[in-house]
């Protein structure tokens, strides 16, 4: 299993979706529950039998609706393709009462609309706009950028507008991020070793990262606080961070794993904690302080700040932490290929690897009473 | 008859003196010392005789006949006894006709004396009145003298009171002249004039009240006045060599000038002269270039030894002349010589300072060493005078030597990179085919080489500041701080820690970001070399060091070899990795390539090994040939003796359906590794790109795993066909059949093989295995 998600748009409760791969059997999809003050994991199953999942994302807005990436396969050809999905609406906020006979009623997704991609290639994976109301997705396919737009309570998907990278060679995405920033305007795609990028309303190139990594970029992800700051990772097994400002050097350049780093996520609420998972089956959760909003706290307005984080800063003054890696986590046994934070929790993630192995985790009670006080 | 015993005492003494000596046996102890006596004295007694005849005979005064007789007759016999007889009788006659000739002649001499006494009685009384006339007319003569003397002795007094009139006429001549003389002298010969004066002005002042010596004392002070006058414009205005100056000063002096004065123009002439001398030194410097950006100078017109040997000959040879006529003239209160004296030898220094700094150049390391030594020889004399600028020139000197010491440093720096820029070149020249370039041993071998003999060749230059016979190497600078600070730390391990940090650079450095990556030999080839100075190079290279440039046991604290070492031995493990990473990675593109832009679904039926994996296989092979050049074979694990058949249990039936399927049960996904999970429980964490160990199979294993986990990352994003799954299996089999050789563990490249085929199956749509049988005969064909 490849994809994982947090349910975005749910604030209350600890849930992540996640999508299986398997090309003989019908392919699910997995909400998984966690009750943070009883410890218990809950778990529903939606099927999805299109085919396997290669990436999921949900929507900001609605909390039932999702969109996969996913397989299509016949004898000859596999096709990738993406979809807008609506889950069964008794399980949009969970299903607490019933987690014995999970296994037993399985449901279906409720097909939305299908992002049309005949003319476009593989879908790599779709994104939400950010802050938006669920109405705008943008998909990478191949080596195009397609923007939708989500009409009749998404039930029609239109390609409102899209732009292809040109260059020799068999260009293609391998994953993009939206920029939560300049008012949703940007996003971040990686291809081969390269970052880009583009301006949603001109769809024009706005930076480019060359040779970002010495091999492929896998993932990139953008700071939720300082709007020029992105991470991105990749197969020379190294995490770097950049300002997309001045793109010839790395800001910081992170060399823990020993194998392809496959995801990094910036935490969203404390942007110092960095989560990286690798197909050397570790999960990394690094510090990552000095390039962090913290320590200049005092630069953003007070009003903004809820009371905790502002209490929070005058400490950060005073005692700083180093850059460091906080925990390394291994209980994964095979590669893993998707890590992310609940978007319930800022204190809490989940990982994902190939068997299919989903491990949830917390950030260390002790630094987590650090940052807080 | 007297007579006649003394002859016979005589006559038997002359027989009996043999007998005495002979007869030693018979006579006592005492009369050996008696007879050399008697024989010394044997003429005097003999004239003794002569005069008053001595009746012993020559056996000694107690000689006693009898006795004699009685032995004589007892011990001999009868013919000697009647031989003896005979003998003492012709001896006794002979002596006898001798007494009466001579008893003769004397009575003949005897009346002869006789006669002349007579006469000279009568000679004396005549003469006796001849010396009474003589008396009376010597009376007569003294009284006539007193006479004559008498009658001169008033001419004789006025003749010596003329005299002095006439000397003190020429002195008050000499008094009269003294204005004309000074006058004439006052031009041409001022010192003369002066002696003139100074001889002149005591009687002048003694008789001023004079009115016509007043006159003259008038004159001569105007002259001398003038004169002065003459002798201050003199030092005013004309450049004089030291020794003028002196003399000028000299005379200014002897004419009662104000000392403060003369001191302060003295100094201030002598500035002149000397900012002159710097000046002509400067004017050998090339102008100072305030932008500093400028060409490069010219090359000085003289080379440095030569500069310091005028600045020394010059300028401090007049500053100690002049410093030394200064006490002479002023006194030993120098006050106001040093600073004048600080001021100028800082200018010179300053000056010194700027023609070292044109030495950019390693030049000629012995001759900056000489010309160090000669300034520093040359100053002594002047720092005698001058004790502040002891410190300012050990200074200078140690800075020079600094300075020279970093100028190798980087001159080594260059020269290693002259090598390695060589080395690449080697490296990347086209070889012929069929014909071997210098293997890697050699290039190794060769940089090694020059490397450590270029940095022998610095230390035996720097060693030249220390050698005994270079004066300034006896300062305590040079002795302890020099040898430790300068040279082991700042040449030495500065060096050793740039080549280090260099090595470094090229794993480190942005080689991914565009800049021109190294070339991997050269990698594998400085790793090999930092780890040869972790193992010998360093500890030689120091040991070396300390033994040209004993340290001083209170000396600053030095790096200790071990730490050099360590960051050997990093910067080694660091490039090492590195070249594992970049050979890796070609090798992982290639799979990648491979397996991205294959279409695994509709392939056909795989009847061959791909092409890439041969390339695989060959790149690795040439890898290892490359490693094994520079690095040792390195530890493997043991085998297993299965270790070919092991490879294929992955794909026997017995494990197969329980690994890949059919117990899949879709509410319990996570179940469905649950075997190949409990089997990965028990197996080893394999860390992809984790540091190698120093030797080829570890190296090796490295590149490998980095290769299969790429292979398997890229199969599990492939959906693949019934085929696409065999000519994996294939491709496995061939890659194991050739890879378990090099590496260490063929564990370990088995399990990423298992991993492979196991990913391969689990994304294939119909993973029908191929039968064993026939993977092999594949491979074996190809």
């Amino acid at each position: 299993a490849r994809a994982l998600t947090p349910q975005t748009a749910e604030t209350d409760a600890i849930r992540f979706l996640v999508g299986t791969q398997s090309l003989r059997y019908d392919n699910q999809i997995h909400i998984i529950d966690f009750d943070d003050e009883n410890n218990i994991i809950n778990k529903n199953v939606l099927l999805h039998q299109v085919g396997e999942i290669w990436h999921i994302s949900t929507s900001p807005a609605d909390k039932g609706v999702l969109a996969t990436c996913y397989n299509k396969t016949s004898d000859t050809k596999v096709m990738t393709c993406a979809a807008v999905w609506r889950m069964p609406k008794e399980l949009e906020s969970g299903s607490h009462e019933s987690p014995d006979d999970s296994s037993s009623n399985t449901q279906t997704l409720e097909l939305l609309c299908h992002l049309d991609n005949t003319a476009h290639g593989n879908m790599a994976c779709v994104m939400w706009e950010p802050m938006g109301d669920g109405k705008k997705i943008i998909s990478l396919a191949d080596n195009n950028i397609l923007m939708w737009d989500l009409q009749e309570s998404s039930a029609k998907a239109v390609l409102s507008s899209s732009t292809a990278l040109e260059g020799k060679g068999q260009l293609k995405f391998t994953s993009g991020r939206w920029s939560p920033h300049h008012n949703c305007t940007q996003i971040a795609t990686a291809n081969d070793t390269t970052v880009r990028g583009w301006d949603t309303r001109s769809m024009r190139q706005i930076y480019c990262i060359e040779n970002a990594h010495g091999q492929l970029v896998r993932d990139l992800d953008f700071n939720p606080n300082k709007q020029y700051y992105l991470a991105s990772c990749g197969d020379d097994c190294k995490v770097k961070f950049w300002d997309t400002r001045n793109v010839t050097e790395p800001v910081k350049t992170l060399e823990e794993h020993s194998h392809w780093v496959w995801n990094v996520r910036y935490n969203h609420s404390h942007d110092q904690l960095i989560l990286t998972g690798s197909s050397d089956s570790r999960v990394i959760l690094s510090n990552m302080v000095s390039i962090s909003s913290e320590p200049f706290g005092h630069m953003v307005d007070d009003d903004e700040l809820s009371d905790q984080e502002d209490q929070h800063q005058e400490e950060k003054i005073k005692e700083p932490l180093q850059d460091s890696v906080i925990a390394t986590y291994e209980e994964h046994e095979d590669s893993v290929y998707a890590v992310e934070w609940s978007s319930a929790d800022p204190w809490l993630f989940a990982s994902l690897s190939y068997d299919g192995r989903l491990v949830i985790n917390r950030v260390p009670r002790a630094l987590k009473y650090h940052i807080l006080l | 008859m007297a007579a006649v015993t003394a002859g016979s005492g005589a006559g038997s003494g002359a027989a009996g003196s043999p007998e005495a000596t002979g007869g030693s046996t018979g006579g006592g102890g005492w009369r050996r010392p008696h007879g050399p006596l008697q024989r010394y004295y044997g003429p005097s007694t003999a004239e003794a005789a002569e005069a008053a005849p001595d009746p012993t005979d020559i056996n000694g005064p107690h000689f006693d006949p009898e006795v004699f007789m009685t032995k004589v007759r007892s011990e001999c016999p009868l013919g000697q006894l009647l031989a003896r007889e005979a003998a003492l009788g012709r001896e006794i006659r002979a002596l006898d006709s001798d007494m009466q000739t001579l008893l003769y002649e004397n009575y003949n001499k005897f009346i002869s004396a006789t006669d002349t006494i007579r006469k000279m009685k009568v000679d004396f009384r005549h003469m006796e009145a001849e010396m009474d006339d003589l008396a009376a007319n010597m009376a007569a003569i003294s009284a006539s003298s007193a006479r004559v003397s008498a009658a001169l002795q008033d001419r004789h007094r006025r003749g010596a009171q003329l005299a002095g009139v006439q000397a003190l006429l020429r002195k008050l001549q000499a008094l009269v002249e003294v204005p004309g003389r000074l006058r004439r002298w006052a031009g041409t010969e001022p010192a003369r004039a002066l002696r003139c004066h100074a001889r002149a002005r005591a009687v002048l002042r003694h008789y001023r009240h004079l009115p016509s010596f007043r006159a003259i004392e008038d004159e001569s002070h105007a002259i001398m006045a003038e004169l002065a006058q003459r002798l201050r414009a003199r030092l005013r205005c004309e450049t004089l060599d030291p020794k003028e100056l002196t003399e000028c000063v000299e005379m200014l002096l002897q004419l009662e000038e104000p000392a403060e004065e003369l001191s302060e123009e003295f100094l201030s002439q002598a500035g002149t002269r000397l900012e002159a001398e710097l000046a002509a030194l400067e004017a050998e410097l090339p102008a100072a270039d305030p932008s500093g950006t400028a060409t490069t100078p010219p090359p000085p017109a003289s080379d440095i030894l030569d500069f310091v040997d005028r600045g020394s000959s010059a300028f401090v040879g007049t500053l100690c002349q002049l410093a030394g006529s200064y006490r002479a003239l002023f006194g030993e209160d120098a006050g106001r010589l040093e600073p004048f004296a600080a001021a100028l030898a800082a200018r010179y220094f300053a000056l010194l300072e700027r023609r070292l700094a044109l030495e950019r150049g390693l030049g000629d390391t012995s001759l900056l060493v000489r010309a160090l030594d000669r300034f520093h020889r040359r100053l002594r004399a002047l720092l005698e005078l001058l004790p502040a600028g002891a410190d300012a020139a050990a200074e200078l000197v140690a800075r020079a030597a600094r300075e020279r010491v970093d100028r190798y440093l980087r001159a080594l720096q260059t020269f290693f990179l002259g090598c390695l820029g060589d080395v690449r070149q080697a490296l990347a020249a086209p070889r012929p085919p069929g014909k071997e370039g210098p293997g890697l041993p050699d290039l190794l071998a060769t940089l090694a080489a020059s490397v450590l003999g270029q940095l022998k060749a610095v230390l035996a230059y720097v060693q030249l500041f220390t050698a005994r016979d270079v004066a300034f190497a006896s300062l305590p600078y040079f002795k302890g701080e020099f040898c430790v600070t300068a040279v082991r730390e700042g040449l030495v391990v500065a060096f050793v820690r740039w080549l280090c940090r260099t090595a470094r650079g090229f794993a480190d450095g942005p080689a991914e970001r565009g800049a021109p990556a190294a070339p991997p030999a050269l990698l594998l080839l400085l790793a090999r070399l930092c780890l040869d100075y972790e193992n010998s190079t360093i500890s030689y290279i120091l040991t070396l060091t300390d033994e040209q440039f004993p340290p001083q046991d209170s000396g600053p604290a030095v790096t200790p070899g071990p730490a050099l070492c360590a960051e050997a031995r990093a910067a080694a493990q660091r490039l090492l990795d590195h070249y594992v990473q970049v050979q890796g990675a070609a090798v992982a593109q290639m799979l990648r390539k491979s397996v991205e832009t294959r279409d695994w679904l509709g392939t056909v039926e795989p009847r061959n090994v791909r092409a890439v994996m041969k390339r695989v296989v060959e790149d690795i092979t040439a890898i290892d040939v490359q490693v094994g050049q520079l690095f040792e074979e390195g530890v493997r694990r043991a085998q297993s003796s299965d270790s070919s058949r092991r490879a294929f249990s992955v794909y026997s039936s017995s494990r197969a359906p329980g690994r890949y399927a059919p117990s899949y049960t879709p509410s319990a996904p996570m179940d469905t590794h649950l075997l190949s999970n409990i089997q990965k429980l028990f197996s080893e964490r394999i860390d992809i790109f984790s540091p190698v160990e120093f030797n080829k199979v570890s190296v090796l294993t490295g590149i490998i795993k980095i290769s299969l986990k790429t292979l398997l990352e890229c199969v599990r994003l492939r959906t693949l066909g019934r085929f696409g799954l065999q000519q994996v299996q294939v491709d496995g089999h061939y890659l194991q059949l050739y890879l378990w050789r090099f590496a260490s563990d063929e564990r370990v490249v088995q399990g990423l093989l298992d991993e492979v085929a196991a990913s391969a199956a689990h994304r294939c749509l119909d993973p029908v295995p191929m039968e064993h049988s026939v993977v092999e005969l594949i491979c074996e064909r190809g």
